[in-house]
């Protein structure tokens, strides 16, 4: 392992591996360091839902730009990354979410996004195996160009590309401490060893809560667990993704014909225990079922559970901090870190390359706890 | 080219996975998030065991270091309309 780098970065998730790619095609001397192996944290548990329909303008325009980037990447980075664009359809319950719903399409559509009000019996026309009396909607927005991707191809598609242009990734090593000097990164201490730099990246998801601490920093994270479930493969039913927000459930067909979904057990708090639980089960197969009748004789096969970092207001934090020097933070993804990791990257490289920041990116610093306020992003599910 | 099927429910062979190995994915958890191995019906039951065979061979560490895969519930097949109706009847 390299004992000096340009920048260090700690976590090798969807978040750090695309990170570590934009940094050495810039030129940088960059050394990843991962304590289990690629994509072990949320990014191999999560359900890489990419989707731009947001309530606050941040994040749809995010999401808007790494789309953009998403229909890119394969051919950029050589790998099929089985990126799909079967659009969104966010299931739309009472009047007031449907308020809700007219003031984020306009706002959405004020971006460029193509968006659609989908009356109740267009709904089937999308996703023709919903019962929608049995889902109870009254409408639904329904976005096209939204999708998914398969978030171990493309973790490994950027690392093996960050491996190409020279940095170095180091899986199974841990980051036991970080030293500083006059608030100042200096050391990122291994169980391999020390390493040099100037600028080191906390991407350790959860975890980064516990990095932050090495350096007396308090961060604003709180680990949820989320349970997610997968069924037998089934012949190609539907390409959206389902979504409600009321119900907090979400669904969709994978490529190989599983059907991967999740929902919130109600009396759900925050914590680090990891076990599956029944009850995730039952609620979620009720709510699939009331959503999709015909699921009912369909077998589930898996089910399994990963963490939410959650931040007050469900956006994450980015940036350099103020309090430590070369101290940059890439963490609180708050449950859609993977649809977003394109353009947290981009900005990143931006502000590391060329000490470029910009509006976007100041909204997100830690900074914004300090002030009374904050927006919150009220499009959120699972 | 004759191929020797290590994983049958996902068509993965023994080829793929050395190659895997050599590629660097050298974890269990890793070869199956690569090639999917052991996330069929069967949830690895006929595979997992192989892939630990050849990763012992390839990397020279004994199996039982080689940390096998969370087990992940539920553990034989079970209908959604099975699990919805335990909730219906509470
Ligand atoms: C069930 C579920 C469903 C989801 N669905 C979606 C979705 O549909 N769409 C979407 O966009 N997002 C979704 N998410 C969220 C998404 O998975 C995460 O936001 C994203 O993967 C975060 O990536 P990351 O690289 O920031 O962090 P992670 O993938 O968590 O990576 C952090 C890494 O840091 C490593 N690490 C920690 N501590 C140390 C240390 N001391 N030293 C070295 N390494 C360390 C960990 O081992 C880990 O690999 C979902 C999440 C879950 C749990
Ligand atoms: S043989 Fe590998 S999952 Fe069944």
């Amino acid at each position: 392992m390299k004992s000096k780098a340009d920048v260090v970065i700690i976590g090798g998730g969807v978040n750090g591996c695309s990170l570590a790619y934009k940094l050495a095609k810039k030129g940088l001397d960059v050394v990843l360091v991962e304590k289990k192996y690629l994509s072990s944290g949320a990014t191999g548990a999560c359900g890489a839902g990419i989707r731009q329909q947001w309530s606050t303008r941040e994040n749809a325009l995010l999401a808007i730009k790494s789309v953009k980037m998403f229909e890119q990447l394969s051919h950029e980075l050589g790998q099929d990354i089985e990126f799909r664009q079967g659009g969104y359809l966010i299931a739309v319950h009472d009047k007031k979410e449907m308020d809700q719903a007219e003031k984020n399409v306009t706002m959405q559509r004020s971006l460029g996004l193509k968006v659609d009000i989908l009356k109740p019996e267009e709904i089937t026309d999308v996703v023709p195996i919903l019962d929608v009396q049995g889902m109870k909607a009254i409408g639904a927005t329904f976005c096209p160009t939204d999708g998914h991707a398969n978030p171990f191809r493309t973790t490994f598609a950027y690392a093996d590309a960050a491996r190409s242009l020279g940095a170095e990734i180091n899986t199974h090593t841990m980051v036991l401490n970080l030293k500083t000097s006059k608030k100042a990164i200096r050391t990122v201490v291994t169980d391999k060893g020390p390493i040099q730099t100037d600028v080191v990246v906390n991407a350790a998801g959860i975890d980064s809560k516990a990095i932050a601490e090495m350096v007396h920093l308090k961060l604003p994270l709180i680990p949820f667990r989320k349970e997610i479930m997968a069924t037998e493969r089934l012949q190609s039913l539907f390409e959206a993704m389902v979504i409600s927000f009321k119900d907090g459930i979400y669904f969709s067909q994978q490529k190989e014909g599983q059907i991967v979904g999740g929902i919130p057990i109600p009396e759900e708090k925050g914590g680090y225990k990891t076990m599956p639980t029944f009850r995730f089960l039952e609620h979620m197969a009720h709510t699939l079922t009331r959503y999709a009748p015909v699921l009912k004789h369909v077998n589930l096969l898996r089910h399994w559970t990963g963490f939410y970092d959650v931040t007050p207001d469900a956006r994450p934090i980015l940036g350099e901090v103020k309090e430590i020097k070369g101290f940059l933070q890439c963490n609180g993804f708050s449950g859609h870190g993977f649809m977003i990791s394109p353009m947290v990257s981009e900005l990143l490289t931006n502000l590391i390359v060329d000490g470029k920041t910009s509006e976007m990116l100041e909204n997100l610093t830690l900074d914004r706890f300090k002030g009374n306020n904050i927006e919150k992003e009220l499009s959120v599910v699972g | 080219m004759k191929r020797s099927i290590v994983c049958r429910c996902e068509d993965i062979s023994e080829e793929d996975v050395i190659q895997a190995i050599e590629e660097g994915y050298t974890d269990i958890e890793e070869l199956r998030k690569k090639l999917r191995i052991g996330m069929g019906p069967c949830q690895g039951r006929v595979c997992i065991q192989i892939v630990a065979r050849i990763l012992e061979k390839k990397t020279g560490r004994k199996v039982a270091n080689i940390p096998l895969p969370t087990v992940r519930p539920p553990l034989i097949p079970v209908s959604l309309g099975t699990l919805a109706s335990e909730k219906d009847e509470k």
